[in-house]
C-alpha cells in the first residue's frame, strides 16, 4: 500500500513542539525522588493541603453548579439586550491574569471593598485570607468554564425534545430535571470536570485574595510553590500528584465526552 | 365534541390563516405540500407557537383566545402529540418513555409503569421494554411514538407526518397499524401529511391547505373528484383549467375557448383526463371540438401508460400507450396538435 507522504518542513515542528511539553514532565518523574515519596506525601502539611485543595476545588465546582448553569440557560434562551456584554464580562477570567482577579476579588470583597466593607461592618462576614475566600477565588476563575460548555450543550440540544416533553404534560420545572438537563449530561460534567480542574490548579488569585495560611487558605498549588523553597523534594513529589490528577481527568474526559477527533 | 381552531399568524414566510373543525368520530388529514403551514398550524393547536388572532377550542372549552387573552399552556392541555420523527426520549428506555405522560400527570411510578406495559403491549412492543429507542428500527420508534402519546388517555390527537421517517417497505405496514390505532382511538385525530395516498389511507376527510390557506375539504372521492387548486390536479393526475363558463363553453384567462357540454354561467374549474387527450401529428379531422397544437415537452413512461407533457396556447397533459407513442413517432420537442371532445370535460363552480 502506498503511503502519503509526510513533509518534512511539519515533521520537525511538530517534534519540537511535542518535546516541549514532554521533555518537563519526565523531567519531573526522573527528577522526583521515589525513595521519600510517602514520607513527603504523608507529611501533615502535605495532607492538609491536599485536602483544603479538594474541600475547595469540589465546593468550587459546586458553587458553579449552582449559579452557573442558571448563567447559561439564560445565555442560551433568553434574548435580551447586553447578552453578549455580560456573556463576556462574566467569562473574563478565563482570560484574565489570575492575579488580576485577585486584585478585583479584593477590591470588591475586602475589608474595604465595595460590598466588603458593607458586609464587615454590618453583619461581621469578612472573605479574604479565609478558606471560603479560597473557594470565592477558585470559583471566579473557574466558573466560566462550566458556564460555557454548559452553554453550548444547552444551544446545540434539540429542543424540541422539551416541546414533547410539555406535550405529555410536563411542567417546566420537570422539562427542566427529566428532559434538559439528561440530554445536556455530557456537557454538565465535561463543564463540571474542567471547573474543578481550573480551582484545583488555581494560584493566583488564591494566593492574591486569600494568602497562604497553611491549613486554612495553603492549597497545594501554593505548597507545591513555597516547598520550592525549603524542601524542593517534596515540591516534586506534589507536582506530580497534580500531575497525575489532571492527567485522570484529560484521559477520561477524552474518552468519555470529548470527541478531539 | 370537536376541535374549533381559527388561526391567523405570520412566521417567517409564512402567512397562516386557517379555520379547521374536526369532529369526534372522524379522522381528518391536513393535506398541502412541504411549507404550506401545515406543522405550524398543529403546534399552534398545541399551544406550541403563538398566533397573533384566532382561537383553539376543544369540547367547547377555550385553550386559547387571543380576543379573551385567554391561554392554557401545553403541558395542561388534553393533547396527545406524534411528532414527525418521533422525538423519543434518547436517555429513558421505552418504557419510560411512554410512562412519561402519566408520571407528569401525577399518576405513581407503578400505576403508570402498568399502564404503559399495556401500551406497549397494544403497540406489539412489549419485549422492548427495556431497550433504548437507538436500538429499535423506524417502525418500532413510530409505534412507541405513538404509545407515548396515547398512554395518558387524550382528548385530541395530533400526528405530524406519522410515517414520514419511515423507508417505503416499512411504510405500508406501520400505516396499516397505524390506521387500526387510529380507528380505536376514541377522541378526536388530526393527521397532517404531505403524502396524499397516506392521508386517503388514514382519514375520513382531507383538509387541504397551501400557503397558509384553505383549499378545499371533503372527503378523498369529493377532493379526486373535484379538485380546486393546481396542487390537488397534480396529486390526482388531472388537468386543470379555471375560466368563465357560457352556456356549453369556458373562456380561459388566456382568451382560448374550451368547447365543455356541462357548462352553464359563472366561473368554473373544468377537468379534462390525461386519457381523453389524444395526440395527433397533423391537424385532426373529424368530430373533436378542442383542438390545439403545442410541443411535446416532457414524456414519461409511468407502468403502462406514456404522459405526455405538451405546452401550447392551452398546456395539458395527455396519457397514451406506448404503442401509441411508437406509432405517432414523437419524440421531446416534436411538434403536435392535441385535441378532447367536449363531453369529456368536466364542469364544476369555482
Amino acid at each position: 500500500m502506498r503511503r502519503e507522504g509526510v513533509p518534512i518542513i511539519v515533521v520537525v515542528p511538530a517534534a519540537i513542539g511535542a518535546a516541549f511539553f514532554i521533555v518537563p514532565l519526565v523531567g519531573l518523574i526522573v527528577r522526583s525522588p521515589w525513595g521519600d515519596a510517602v514520607k513527603a506525601l504523608t507529611a501533615p502539611e502535605t495532607l492538609e493541603a491536599l485536602k483544603l485543595s479538594l474541600i475547595a476545588s469540589l465546593s468550587a465546582t459546586a458553587v458553579a453548579l449552582l449559579l452557573g448553569v442558571p448563567m447559561a440557560w439564560v445565555y442560551a434562551r433568553v434574548a435580551f439586550p447586553g447578552r453578549n456584554l455580560l456573556r463576556a464580562l462574566t467569562t473574563l477570567p478565563m482570560v484574565l491574569p489570575p492575579v488580576v482577579g485577585g486584585i478585583a476579588l479584593l477590591l470588591a470583597f475586602g475589608r474595604r471593598g465595595l460590598l466588603g466593607a458593607w458586609l464587615a461592618s454590618t453583619l461581621g462576614i469578612t472573605f479574604p485570607f479565609t478558606t471560603v475566600g479560597v473557594v470565592m477565588a477558585e470559583t471566579f476563575v473557574a466558573m466560566p468554564f462550566l458556564i460555557l460548555t454548559v452553554e453550548a450543550g444547552l444551544r446545540s440540544m434539540d429542543r424540541r425534545y422539551e416541546e414533547a416533553a410539555r406535550a405529555l404534560g410536563a411542567s417546566r420545572w420537570s422539562v427542566f430535571t427529566r428532559v434538559t438537563l439528561p440530554l445536556i449530561g455530557p456537557s454538565l460534567f465535561a463543564g463540571s470536570v474542567l471547573c474543578w480542574a481550573r480551582a484545583l490548579g488555581e494560584f493566583g488569585a488564591t494566593i492574591t485574595f486569600a494568602g497562604n495560611f497553611p491549613g486554612v487558605t495553603q492549597t497545594m498549588p501554593l505548597a507545591v510553590y513555597l516547598l520550592l523553597e525549603t524542601n524542593q523534594e517534596a515540591s516534586f513529589i506534589l507536582s506530580l500528584v497534580l500531575l497525575l490528577i489532571s492527567l485522570i481527568v484529560l484521559v477520561g474526559l477524552r474518552d468519555r465526552w470529548l470527541r478531539f477527533a | 365534541m370537536s376541535l374549533d381552531a381559527s388561526i391567523r399568524l405570520t412566521l417567517g414566510p409564512l402567512e397562516l390563516d386557517m379555520a379547521i373543525t374536526v369532529d369526534e368520530g372522524e379522522v381528518v388529514a391536513l393535506l398541502g405540500p412541504n411549507g404550506a403551514g401545515k406543522t405550524t398550524l398543529l403546534r399552534a393547536v398545541a399551544g406550541l407557537v403563538p398566533f397573533s388572532s384566532g382561537y383553539v377550542r376543544l369540547d367547547g372549552k377555550v385553550l386559547e383566545d387571543t380576543a379573551t387573552h385567554e391561554y392554557v399552556p401545553t403541558e395542561r392541555r388534553s393533547i396527545g402529540f406524534v411528532f414527525q420523527d418521533y422525538l423519543l426520549f434518547p436517555h429513558l428506555n421505552v418504557l419510560d418513555n411512554v410512562a412519561f405522560g402519566l408520571r407528569s400527570r401525577g399518576v405513581s411510578r407503578q400505576d403508570a409503569s402498568r399502564k404503559a406495559v399495556y401500551w406497549l403491549d397494544r403497540v406489539g412492543l412489549k419485549s422492548y421494554a427495556g431497550s433504548k429507542p437507538a436500538e429499535l428500527s423506524g417502525g418500532q420508534r413510530q409505534r412507541v411514538a405513538l404509545a407515548r402519546a396515547l398512554a395518558p388517555d387524550p382528548r385530541l390527537l395530533l400526528l405530524d407526518e406519522p410515517l414520514a421517517a419511515l423507508d417505503v417497505t416499512t411504510r405500508a405496514e406501520v400505516r396499516r397499524d397505524l390506521k387500526r390505532h387510529l380507528d380505536s382511538f376514541e377522541g378526536i385525530r388530526l393527521v397532517v401529511t404531505h403524502d396524499p395516498l397516506e392521508a386517503v389511507a388514514l382519514a375520513d376527510r382531507l383538509v387541504v391547505m397551501e400557503n397558509g390557506h384553505l383549499v378545499q375539504t371533503g372527503t378523498a372521492a369529493e377532493v379526486t373528484e373535484h379538485p380546486r387548486s393546481q396542487y390537488v390536479a397534480d396529486l390526482v393526475g388531472v388537468n386543470l383549467l379555471r375560466g368563465n363558463a357560457d352556456h356549453g363553453s369556458v373562456r380561459l384567462a388566456g382568451g382560448q375557448v374550451v368547447a365543455a357540454a356541462g357548462a352553464e354561467l359563472g366561473e368554473v374549474f373544468a377537468v379534462v383526463h390525461p386519457r381523453a387527450v389524444a395526440i395527433h401529428r397533423t391537424h385532426p379531422e373529424g368530430s373533436p371540438r378542442n383542438v390545439w397544437s403545442g410541443r411535446a415537452t416532457n414524456i414519461e413512461l409511468l407502468g403502462n401508460r406514456v404522459r405526455v407533457r405538451i405546452d401550447g396556447e392551452v398546456p395539458l397533459v395527455a396519457e397514451v400507450t406506448p404503442a401509441a407513442l411508437k406509432e405517432l413517432n414523437l419524440v421531446e420537442g416534436g411538434e403536435v396538435w392535441l385535441s378532447f371532445k367536449s363531453t369529456d370535460v368536466s364542469v364544476y363552480p369555482a
